[in-house]
């Protein structure tokens, strides 16, 4: 009896002493652990405000040094003799234009019909589809100067001079991939009902797929070549190679051209500060060209996926 | 159509139907041709790629043999030529590297700090913004770079580095100057965070909640959530996410030809951080159009081959990565 009433009497305490163990250990232990996630956090934000400052200083730069340069001369007049500071860019804004929508006319179809392919007819012949989603992936990740390279052996040399159409094939090599990647991705989105309705009602497949599934995602196919066209118009490796540069306006599609980012390249080798001022201008029109698109790009696809929301 | 006029013209409208379905047959087949034709299209200017780079560097493999991936001399001069591109590979790995000893971290952490600790809305916004860079076209970094970020980084940076270890560590050895593999290696590594860190955060977006959740449960704070619920299972994914940041770094020209202060031959092995280099790239855009004669051009496909199959083996093995992750994902969510 009296041992039983001891032990009674002493588990509360013990318990006590326990808890009051735990407790100073869960206290203890969770001020470091909360210390260690904060200290986490803050690290973690500072990584984002690393990022940021590039960016901000980019832009910053870029307007601060270019808007001087801007000018009725600047964007319409060709080069003036080197150093002297005058004449403009006009022949690598028109180049880069006729380059780049060159590229985009045999780009986009190619690309967005290889990913109708991807999308649609791959259940046909799975090796095939496996393949060329294969050597997509692998396009987009080659260098684009080796793809240069490829353009200068193939048409210069076949033709005989820098031109236009290398230039522009060039291009096309690099847009293709990006184009049928996010076509196959924006094709598959559509619901599988819409296309099974549409055969309901007697369709042929390329009706089907023609009016419903291309027509239907026609926002996201031109999301994809939109983004592949903002990617080009700064390319400047692979265009060494190809349309090598001239201070003159377009000649003939099977002569050299000039375009904006390679005029940037130029200029900004060049010793002379009346130069670099003109790169800065140059670097100022091709950075609105591409960020324009992409937030356009952006507005764009935050709408749709709000309709696709809204429609589901 | 009523009734009475379908009786009336019955074998009109089989007939019409007929000739539809034929037509449609035949639109049916032409459609069908087209897109396999675009496909074969892709797939062949893959194919060209490979053969014009293998053409085109036929004959410096004849003259050097394995000496052009493992010699140190390069001499354009006619009589004296000799190509050896181990600088340039070297380099090129030494820049990249630098790159994504830098990035990688930091494109994680933004990856991690924008899906799991800060609001959506924020969130979406942040990413907005760090891809913005992603946009920005490489000649406008290199732009950037050599008129401005240069010289805080000779100043900030490097300076002081050179002046406290200068004596002591190798590696900190030459005086800065700004241009150099050092500097080449931090924009790349501003230029690749982006891309590195928008494939992570689908990776990390795709881990299912439950397991975040149960973390929670647990009594996990938010860092021993990360730490224990999405680290280990995101792994293999973030290193595809960082195998196609390297493929950019390595490929990346204009940026790299701006800044890296164009060495040429044996000096263009880095000894410091602080030494002038040249990458892959960089000496094929230096030199490809003023190629003196035929070998010169040859050896400088044979770079452009060279970086051909680094970036084809280091993507190839992304792309197989990031498969095997999203397929492990289908399988967990079952």
């Amino acid at each position: 009896m009296s041992k039983d009433n001891k032990n009674q009497n002493q588990k509360p305490h013990k318990n006590e002493n326990y808890k009051s163990i735990i407790q100073e250990y869960i206290k203890k232990n969770s001020s470091k652990r909360t210390i260690i996630n904060n200290l986490v956090t803050i690290l973690l934000s500072s990584f984002v405000i690393i990022a940021i400052i590039p960016l901000s200083s980019i832009l910053i730069e870029v307007f601060k040094n270019g808007v001087g340069a801007l000018s009725f001369e600047f964007l319409f007049q060709p080069p003036g003799s080197m150093g002297s500071g005058d004449g403009g860019i006009g022949p690598s804004i028109q180049g880069t234009l006729i380059v780049v929508g060159l590229a985009s006319l045999i780009g986009a179809p190619v690309g967005v019909l290889t990913g109708v392919y991807l999308s649609e007819y791959s259940s046909s012949s799975r090796k095939f589809a496996y393949f060329l989603r294969l050597f997509n992936d692998v396009l987009t990740g080659i260098p684009s100067i080796v793809i240069g390279i490829t353009g200068y052996i193939a048409i210069v040399l076949t033709l005989g001079s820098f031109s236009i159409l290398a230039g522009a094939f060039v291009l096309s090599i690099i847009m293709i991939p990006i184009v049928a990647r996010v076509s196959e991705e924006t094709l598959k989105l559509v619901p599988n009902t819409l296309r099974e309705a549409a055969y309901g009602l007697g369709l042929p497949k390329w009706k089907v797929i023609w009016h419903i599934v291309i027509m239907g995602s026609k926002s996201g196919i031109s999301t994809g070549i939109v983004l592949a066209v903002s990617r080009i118009a700064g390319e400047t490796a692979p265009l060494i190679m190809t349309i090598l540069g001239t201070s003159l306006f377009f000649s003939g599609f099977n002569s050299p051209v000039d375009a904006l980012p390679l005029r940037i390249w130029r200029l900004a080798s060049q010793p002379y500060p009346s130069a670099h001022e003109q790169g800065w201008g140059a670097a100022l029109l091709l950075i609105l060209l591409v960020l324009s698109l992409s937030i356009a790009l952006r507005m764009f696809a935050q709408k749709r996926s709000m309709t696709f929301k809204s429609t589901t | 159509m009523s009734l009475k006029d379908s009786n009336d013209t019955h074998f009109d409208l089989v007939k019409k139907l007929d000739l539809q379905s034929r037509k449609s047959i035949f639109g049916d087949k032409f459609f069908k041709a087209l897109v396999i034709g675009a496909s074969l299209y892709t797939l062949l200017m893959a194919a060209i790629i490979f053969s014009t780079l293998f053409e085109g560097s036929m004959p410096i493999f004849f003259k050097e043999g394995i000496n052009f991936v493992i010699g140190t001399d390069w001499n354009p001069v006619e009589g004296r030529e000799s190509f050896g591109a181990l600088p340039y590979i070297i380099g090129t790995l030494v820049s990249s590297a630098i790159a994504m000893a830098i990035a990688v971290p930091i494109s994680i952490g933004i990856a991690i700090f924008i899906t799991e600790m800060i609001p959506k809305k924020l969130g979406t916004i942040l990413s907005f913004v760090v891809e913005l860079l992603a946009a920005v076209p490489s000649i406008i970094y290199g732009l950037w770079a050599l008129f401005v970020f240069r010289f805080w980084i000779r100043d900030f940076i490097e300076e002081p580095l050179h002046n406290t270890f200068g004596d002591y560590i190798s590696i900190f050895a030459k005086a800065p100057f700004g241009l150099d593999v050092f500097t080449a290696g931090i924009v790349l590594a501003i230029m690749i965070i982006p891309i590195i860190s928008a494939v992570s955060r689908e990776v990390i977006k795709a881990i299912p909640h439950s397991q975040k959740e149960a973390a929670y449960a647990l009594g996990a704070t938010r860092w021993e959530m990360v730490k224990t619920a999405i680290l280990p299972s995101s792994r293999t994914g973030l290193m595809g996410a960082s195998f196609l940041g390297l493929g950019r770094a390595i490929g990346e020209t204009m940026l790299v030809t701006l800044i890296i202060g164009n060495a040429i031959g044996l000096a263009a092995i880095p000894t410091s951080l602080f030494s002038q280099s040249q990458t892959l790239s960089s000496i094929i855009a230096n030199e490809f159009n003023e190629a003196s004669n035929d070998l010169h051009l040859s050896a400088l496909i044979g770079l452009g081959l060279v970086l051909f199959v680094i970036t084809i083996f280091i993507n190839i093995l992304a792309i197989f990565i990031i498969s095997k992750v999203s397929k492990s994902y289908s399988n967990l969510r079952e």
